[in-house]
């Protein structure tokens, strides 16, 4: 998610502040474990309505955040993630509706997750944090949304690992949601797709500096797992033709250097990613997602019937593939469509024609956004008073 | 697909006269998904529109129709067996490259099946030929040359093919300026439209 450009104030939400939401009451976790006290770091955008049922619910995928549209005061060039997305007169309108942007749990953005403190120890929990999975998030979002007086959702929406909590959501609280925008996203991992995410744990996990996942006690930091986890990742984002359009077989100075240099621009890129990566983002953390993507499974509860498991579904539901995405092909999104038709679910589907990968979702498209905000034209429409 | 894209096309009253109230539908090339909202509005129908084009399947988010982008070519998929009460491809068919295997697939996924399709045989268009060139008319609105409809045919042609495929026709109605005609509808339609079981 390369954001340089300036940021454009006049369709921004403008400045923006974290929140905080502390929660006391235990949360029991998929894996066994209990978190006993929690906080969950959020952004909202936009002004919750008189009857409250303008709220949507942006939820992240791997290396995000909370911070999905706008800017923080005290850092003018980091914009939100998603914020060609959201905004004023954007596909997502906040001048329409109120849009929340929360930090799943096991995060490094604020949320508790492994770098927080743990009460019992006084030390950070490390390698200790437990494996959290994307339906314990969807409950500890749900928890949130109580708290912020919210009982449905206009719609709850996310690309990637942000769509299978919009999928899940549309499962776990059919009634808390009038729609569920599904986007860049599949049933289940793939074979393929866990192995990318076990060479990118292997990577952190075989780091010296991993200590077992309690590095910061040791003062260390496993920079090199991440950077070679987060080009492991960045390879899968890309679909070839895009990467041979930016890179193609570039050199950087020109002519080889038969050596083990940066030689080739692919691999500046690539290195950059990662470096930059590794500065701001936690291994244990980065472990953590990894695992939840790979445990998302809603089907392995009903024999495999992906139908059976989508059967409790009322919402609406959008979902959008790219024709390039290759992590989690157009195919993997009509498994999708056809467990929801099975259902005879109010379900839209679109098959975005774009160059760039799975990346896509985080792009500029006019197809796309067109078709996002006509959906939200829609949603709008239902929920006018 | 025949550039037919108004608001009410003299096929609609007719597919809409021909099947149930309240029943599951899918509209396969379902364009901008007018006929889908029509029948919404007349019959009270649920289903979806399956649909190709990017505009169109904007034009179907915009309307509030329930729309599958995908291509016809590729079969149904997508849709499980007998998942719908009519499966209705109206003036598409003659557009298809794939003619039998689309009227198969619309047999497995629904109940019944319901085409449209101009009539190759109405006597304009003969007279058209006789006169030494294509048929160019309101339902056949393309030149030779840049036409999608690569399958053109008769009434007498459409039944011949049921015939020889065991598909069972049991509605028939053949328009010329949206009036129902009766006698030498071969000759003297212009619109065909027809409902077919397995």
């Amino acid at each position: 998610m390369a954001n340089g450009k300036t940021h454009d104030l006049t369709k921004s939400v403008g400045i923006v502040k974290p929140q905080t939401a502390r929660f006391t009451a235990p949360l029991p976790l998929r894996g066994g474990a209990m978190l006993h006290d929690y906080e969950l770091v959020y952004e909202t955008y936009g002004t919750l309505n008189a009857d409250r049922s303008n709220a949507v619910l942006v939820c992240h995928a791997l290396n995000a955040s909370h911070h999905v549209a706008g800017i923080h005061a005290d850092d003018p060039d980091h914009t939100g993630w998603w914020d060609n997305m959201i905004g004023p007169g954007k596909p997502l309108d906040t001048s329409r509706f109120f849009v929340i942007g929360v930090n799943n749990l096991g995060g490094c953005h604020g949320t508790t997750g492994p770098l927080s403190i743990n009460p019992d120890t006084g030390r950070p929990g490390g390698g200790d944090f437990p494996v959290v999975t994307v339906e314990d998030w969807v409950d500890a979002q749900a928890r949130l949304a109580d708290q912020l007086g919210i009982t449905q959702f206009a719609a709850v929406m996310g690309g990637s690992l942000g769509a299978m909590q919009a999928l899940a959501w549309a499962i776990r609280y059919p009634q808390r949601l009038r729609h569920s925008i599904v986007i860049a996203c599949a049933p289940n991992l793939s074979a393929q797709n866990i192995a990318f995410n076990e060479v990118a744990r292997q990577a952190i996990l075989t780091d010296p500096d991993f200590h077992d996942g309690n590095y910061q006690v040791q003062h260390a930091v496993p920079k090199r797992g991440l950077r070679v986890a987060r080009m492991v990742g960045h390879i899968t984002y890309l679909s070839d033709d895009e990467m041979a359009n930016k890179f193609g077989r570039q050199l950087k100075h020109g002519k080889p250097g038969y050596s083990f240099d940066t030689e080739f621009e692919i691999e500046s890129y690539l290195r950059h990613q990662g470096n930059k990566f590794a500065d701001y983002f936690d291994a244990n953390t980065y472990l953590r997602i990894t695992k939840a993507l790979d445990y998302f499974d809603p089907a392995l509860e009903h024999g495999g019937s992906l139908s059976q498991a989508l059967q409790p579904v009322a919402a609406g539901v959008l979902v959008i593939s790219f024709t390039t995405d290759w992590r989690f092909l157009p195919e993997r999104s009509r498994e999708i469509v056809r467990a929801l038709l099975d259902n005879r679910a109010r379900v839209t589907y679109a098959e975005i024609d774009a160059p760039h990968g799975h990346d896509a979702f985080l792009l500029d498209d006019v197809r796309y956004h067109r078709l996002v905000a006509a959906y939200f034209e829609r949603v709008h429409r239902e929920i006018a008073p | 697909m025949t550039g037919l894209n108004g608001s009410q096309r003299p096929d609609f009253a007719a597919i809409a006269q021909s099947i149930k109230r309240g029943a599951h539908i899918l509209d396969l090339g379902c364009g901008d998904g007018t006929l889908l909202k029509y029948l919404q509005q007349t019959r009270s129908v649920t289903g979806y529109g399956v649909e190709i084009d990017d505009g169109n399947v904007l034009a179907c988010v915009n309307s509030g129709v329930y729309v599958i982008q995908s291509d016809l070519e590729r079969g149904l998929a997508e849709f499980a067996d007998h998942s719908f009460d009519y499966v209705v491809l109206s003036q598409t068919l003659q557009a298809m490259r794939n003619t039998e295997r689309i009227v198969r697939e619309m047999l497995r996924v629904g109940r019944a099946g319901i085409v449209t399709f101009p009539n190759f045989g109405y006597w304009k268009n003969r007279l058209q030929i006789l006169r030494g060139h294509m048929p160019v008319s309101e339902n056949l609105p393309f030149e030779w040359f840049d036409t999608p409809n690569i399958h053109l045919c008769t009434v007498a042609d459409f039944e011949k093919f049921c015939g020889e495929r065991g598909i069972r026709i049991v509605g028939r109605t053949v328009l010329t300026d949206g009036r129902t005609v009766n006698v030498l509808p071969n000759l003297l339609g212009e619109l065909a439209v027809y409902q077919f079981g397995g």
